[in-house]
Order: C-alpha cells, then sequence, then structure tokens
C-alpha cells in the first residue's frame, strides 16, 4: 500500500497522467521486458540443479508444467571436484583480490598530483590518460607478452596483477581525480598552515573522505577482473593457474553438449559477481556510469 | 615552497601512474605500430610495407570481402554491429528508463535487467549457447519456434543468422548500462517543463519526442560513445560464443586480430589489425579529450 501511494505521488510529480489504457499496456510491455531479460539467464540456472538425463531430455521450461520434477545440486559437486573449478575458483580470486587493490594504491597517488597538486605539464599529462583510455588492449598485448616470456614474468600471477592494474590505471586516476577536485580547497590550505606534508594530507586526509569513490572503484575492478578472459588468455598458459573464464572456454571444448555441466560451471562463475551485486546494489550506479569511459 | 620543488612533488606522486602505463601502452602501442610493418612470429622477421595492410583490405575474404552480395567479412560485420548494437541498447534503455520510471516495479525491473552486465560476456556467451541451442529440446528459442509452427534455426552455425545473433547478446548485456544512464537523466530533468506541457495538452509521446528526448541528447550521445568504444574491442563474447565460426563468419574486428595473432602465429598481420582498430578509435580520442575540456570550462 505504502509502495502504491508513493508510487502515486512519483506520478503526479513527474507530470505523467495516464490513462487506465494505457497503464495496463505499460506494465505488459515491462513484463515482457522482464520475461526476456530473466528467462536466458533462468534456464541456465534451473539446469544447473536438474539431473543429467532430465536436462538431455527435455527443456528446462517443463520443470514449471511436470510433477515429478527433482532438484539436486550434484551437478556443482561433479563441476567443483571432478574438474576442478574448486581450484581456479580460488585462482580467480588470487588473480582479482590484487589487481584491484594494485590499481587503487597507484592510481589514488597519481590522482592526488593531477588534483590536488599544481606542477607544470599537468594538464597535457591528464588529457594524455584521458586519451590513453580509448586505447584498445589489442595494440598492448603482444608487446606485453614479449617482455613478460624474456622476464620470466609470463605465466605468473604477478605478471597478471602487473597487466591489469596497468591497463585500467588511466581510467581509475580519471576517476579518483574527479572526486578530489571537488574537495574544498580550504581542506588543504588548512593542514598546510598546520605543516602537514603533501603524503600525509594524501593519506590521512583525501582518502578517508574518498571512500565512496574507493569502494565503487573497487567494486567495479572486482568484478570486470573476475569476468575478464582475454588477459588470463594470453599471460597465462598453465592450467593449473586457470582462472574460471578460462576454465569454462575449456569445459565447453571438451563437453560442449553437456549442459548440465556447463550450467553448473557457469553458475559458479557468475556466483561472485551476483552476490557482490544484491550485496553492494547501492554502489551500483555510480560504479556503471563512471566506469563507462573504460574499455 | 618553491615553484620547483612544487613541480618535483607533482611529479612525483604521477610517477608510479605514468611509469606504469607508458611500460604497459605507450611503448607497446609504438612497438605494435612497427610491427605492423614486418612479417613474423613473435619477433619482427622480414620488413614488408604496408604489404599486410594491403592483404588486409585485398586478400583477406574473412576480413573484408566485397566479391559477392551481400559483401562480408569481419570489417563488415562490425559496422553491423556499429549501427545496431547502439542502436537496440537505447532504444531497449530507453524505453525501461521512461517506461519503468515512478512504475510500483521499477526496482525489480532494474534489478533484472542489470543481472546480463554483472555476469560476465563469458558468461553471457555460453547463457545464448544454451538458449540458441538448435535441438527444441534444450533451446528454448527453438522450443518456441517450434511450438508455433516454424522450423528451428541454426542460430549460430548460419552465416545468415549468426552475426544477428551475437549483437541480440550484446543488446541483452548493454541494455543494462543505457538503461541506467537514460534514468539517471530523466530523473533529472526539469520536471516544472513536463508539467507546464501537460497543462498545455501535449500527450505523453509528445511530451517524450519533443521534449524529454532532445533534453537527454547529451546522455544519448555518451552511451553511444561508450558503446562504440566497446564494440570495436570485444573478443570474449564471440570467442567464446563461435569462436568466430562457422567458418569466420561471425569475426569482428577485435576477434580477427585475437585470432591471427595468438591461434595462427601471424604476429606482424595480427599487428596491422591492432593498427587499423587504433586508427578507427582515433577520432574517439579527440572527441573524448575534446570533451573532457569543454566540461572543465
Amino acid at each position: 500500500m505504502v509502495a502504491q501511494e508513493r508510487s502515486d505521488a512519483m506520478t503526479h510529480a513527474t507530470g505523467v497522467y495516464l490513462t487506465a489504457y494505457a497503464r495496463l499496456l505499460r506494465s505488459i510491455v515491462l513484463c515482457v521486458i522482464s520475461l526476456v531479460w530473466l528467462l536466458p539467464t533462468l534456464g541456465v540456472f534451473i539446469s544447473s540443479i536438474r539431473p543429467r538425463a532430465a536436462v538431455a531430455a527435455t527443456g528446462w521450461w517443463t520443470v514449471f508444467t511436470r510433477l515429478d520434477v527433482t532438484f539436486r545440486l550434484q551437478n556443482y559437486h561433479e563441476v567443483i571436484t571432478t574438474h576442478a573449478f574448486g581450484r581456479y575458483f580460488v585462482n580467480s580470486f588470487v588473480i582479482t583480490v590484487p589487481s584491484t587493490l594494485l590499481p587503487i594504491a597507484v592510481a589514488s597517488l597519481g590522482a592526488y598530483a593531477f588534483g590536488c597538486l599544481k606542477f607544470r605539464g599537468r594538464n597535457a599529462v591528464f588529457l594524455a590518460l584521458i586519451a590513453l583510455m580509448v586505447v584498445p588492449l589489442q595494440v598492448a598485448w603482444v608487446p606485453v607478452l614479449q617482455v613478460y616470456v624474456r622476464l620470466g614474468l609470463a605465466n605468473t600471477f604477478p605478471g597478471l596483477w602487473l597487466a591489469h592494474t596497468s591497463f585500467v590505471l588511466a581510467f581509475a586516476t580519471f576517476m579518483f581525480r574527479n572526486f578530489f577536485v571537488a574537495i574544498p580547497k580550504d581542506l588543504f590550505d588548512c593542514a598546510r598552515i598546520e605543516g602537514a606534508g603533501e603524503f600525509a594530507i594524501y593519506s590521512r586526509i583525501v582518502m578517508p573522505i574518498s571512500m565512496p569513490v574507493v569502494a565503487s572503484f573497487f567494486i567495479f575492478q572486482f568484478m570486470w577482473v573476475w569476468n575478464e578472459l582475454m588477459n588470463a588468455l594470453i599471460f597465462l598458459q598453465h592450467p593449473r593457474k586457470y582462472p574460471l573464464t578460462v576454465a569454462i572456454r575449456g569445459l565447453l571444448s571438451q563437453y560442449g553438449s553437456e549442459w548440465y555441466l556447463l550450467a553448473a560451471g557457469s553458475f559458479v562463475l557468475m556466483s561472485m559477481p551476483l552476490l557482490v551485486f544484491f550485496v553492494f546494489q547501492r554502489f551500483f550506479t555510480y560504479g556503471v556510469t563512471a566506469g563507462a569511459a573504460k574499455g | 615552497m618553491g615553484t620547483v620543488s612544487n613541480n618535483t612533488r607533482g611529479w612525483l606522486f604521477a610517477a608510479p601512474v605514468l611509469l606504469l602505463v607508458t611500460l604497459y601502452l605507450v611503448i607497446p602501442t609504438l612497438w605494435t605500430v612497427y610491427f605492423s610493418f614486418f612479417t613474423g612470429g613473435f619477433q619482427p622477421d622480414r620488413f614488408i610495407g604496408f604489404e599486410n595492410f594491403r592483404r588486409l583490405f585485398t586478400r583477406d575474404r574473412l576480413f573484408l570481402d566485397l566479391s559477392g552480395f551481400p559483401w562480408s567479412g569481419a570489417l563488415l560485420n562490425n559496422i553491423l554491429w556499429l549501427v545496431f548494437l547502439p542502436a537496440g541498447a537505447i532504444a531497449f534503455g530507453m524505453t525501461i528508463a521512461v517506461l519503468a520510471d515512478a512504475h510500483p516495479w521499477e526496482r525489480v525491473i532494474k534489478v533484472i535487467v542489470f543481472v546480463p552486465i554483472v555476469v560476465s560476456n563469458t558468461a553471457t556467451a555460453i547463457i545464448f549457447r544454451f538458449l540458441y541451442n538448435m535441438n527444441p529440446r534444450i533451446g528454448f528459442l527453438n522450443a518456441v519456434l517450434t511450438s508455433l509452427g516454424f522450423k528451428p534455426r541454426p542460430w549460430l552455425s548460419s552465416r545468415e543468422y549468426v552475426t544477428f545473433a551475437l549483437i541480440a547478446a550484446a543488446v541483452w548485456i548493454w541494455t543494462a548500462f543505457a538503461m541506467t544512464v537514460f534514468s539517471a537523466t530523466y530523473k533529472a530533468l526539469d520536471k516544472d517543463t513536463l508539467q507546464a506541457a501537460t497543462v498545455d495538452g501535449a500527450g505523453e509521446w509528445q511530451k517524450f519526442w519533443l521534449i524529454s528526448l532532445p533534453m537527454m541528447a547529451h546522455a544519448v550521445s555518451f552511451v553511444f560513445i561508450t558503446i562504440f568504444i566497446q564494440t570495436i574491442k570485444i573478443v570474449d563474447l564471440v570467442l567464446v560464443a563461435t569462436d568466430g565460426g562457422p567458418a569466420g563468419a561471425s569475426r569482428i574486428i577485435g576477434f580477427s586480430f585475437y585470432w591471427e595473432t595468438f591461434q595462427n602465429l601471424d604476429v606482424g598481420y595480427g599487428s596491422a589489425i591492432a593498427v587499423v582498430m587504433l586508427v578507427i578509435l582515433l577520432p574517439v580520442m579527440v572527441l573524448q579529450v575534446r570533451r573532457f575540456k569543454a566540461e572543465e570550462q
């Protein structure tokens, strides 16, 4: 009831006055759109908990009309143990966390320079960073891999962490800098009069009040790296080091028609981003809108 | 505090960013441009001038084939992507942003539409392989077609459908982004103007096309540019969904780069494709820089 009243109030505020017919039409269109966006994922989810024989014999949608439906978690058990998705899950985690924390440290320092300090060449360099956000990674992969092979960084987690960090830096610096420039100048002046050094101002004043943007970036980058396939595919060669995205591609080439297995594997991959999304929803609008500029 | 020490301090704070960006993006870009004039595996072998580019645009039928109609190849496919992906995402995103606004189910609908952008392109590729499966007892889309009396179609394994089937999957992903941006913009529109139009007797349809949409032009162009950039760079969705097949029919430029470089180990040739991508994105780069300058003033 309350929700209904509130929505009526909002309707009036927007100046939208709809006839009963138009209201119905609007609800129908929204319903259809929701179904189109929900069903593909729902189908994979249902298949991930149906027995193998059932998945091969009948469509997932039949669970809504049949009475003899059984669900089970054995597909997950199989993909996690027999196909080592447990290890790949850990790998994804080991790859993602440093690849998320490192750019926060490096980019926030840079953003402090571009947003809070004045130095010669600042604007030109910052504009170059904005241009670099557009550069496709295709121009970087081969030369970086060549150097990695020589330095022994190919096929290592630190190599991948550094690649993920460097590829997101221009964007991260841009995002943090836009937040930093909005901090009132008085704050800096006071601290400088008190005799605080620039690093102290950065670490004790700027960073603590910038937690909203740090959190948004953290979530954005965490999901980006977790979901990322190409860097891992190019820089890691050893199957023991694969993250879930690479592993599921392997599963696809070996068991391309075993949908009970692929469905469970996909949901192991999707579980983390979905969890993060539902827990931290409020950071998302900001993250997505800001994250847009990144490639 | 002298100017000199201020300068030094600024550069010191910026140094880690600049060092990594130079090592991982600037120098590699120059190296790739250099490499694009050579043949060779992972080391440049023989200088051949513009031969890689000539081959790309005249002799590589999987990249550009103008010999028969309809034209085909990765470049042509990418043009289809560039037209239909932003158009689809913007149309659906705008529809949802406007229709769901202040609707009792607004939150639920937005969460549902948002899920595809949260799960990876890799997962989306698998979700759509399942949806498009040729067997109507597995693939939902063909099940629907069969129940309506149509024949099941090989969405991902026929030259005719595959590019559009993949674009549909990409629209499914990117609509969330368009919706989020448009929704924020729509809610911030000047309500008095809309109110006045209502008083003057304007219908909802008129109000949208004549008032709301023009006021959101900036948001639309922002969404368009963002998706444009992504469309040039995409590899993973195509790689996992089709491996570029059948017979290279679903290739796009970013994918061609990956395939020539890491599958065929024709690195000089792959570098030439990367350079083409860079050239396509160059105007966007200039645009982004200009845009930023305008916003700062």
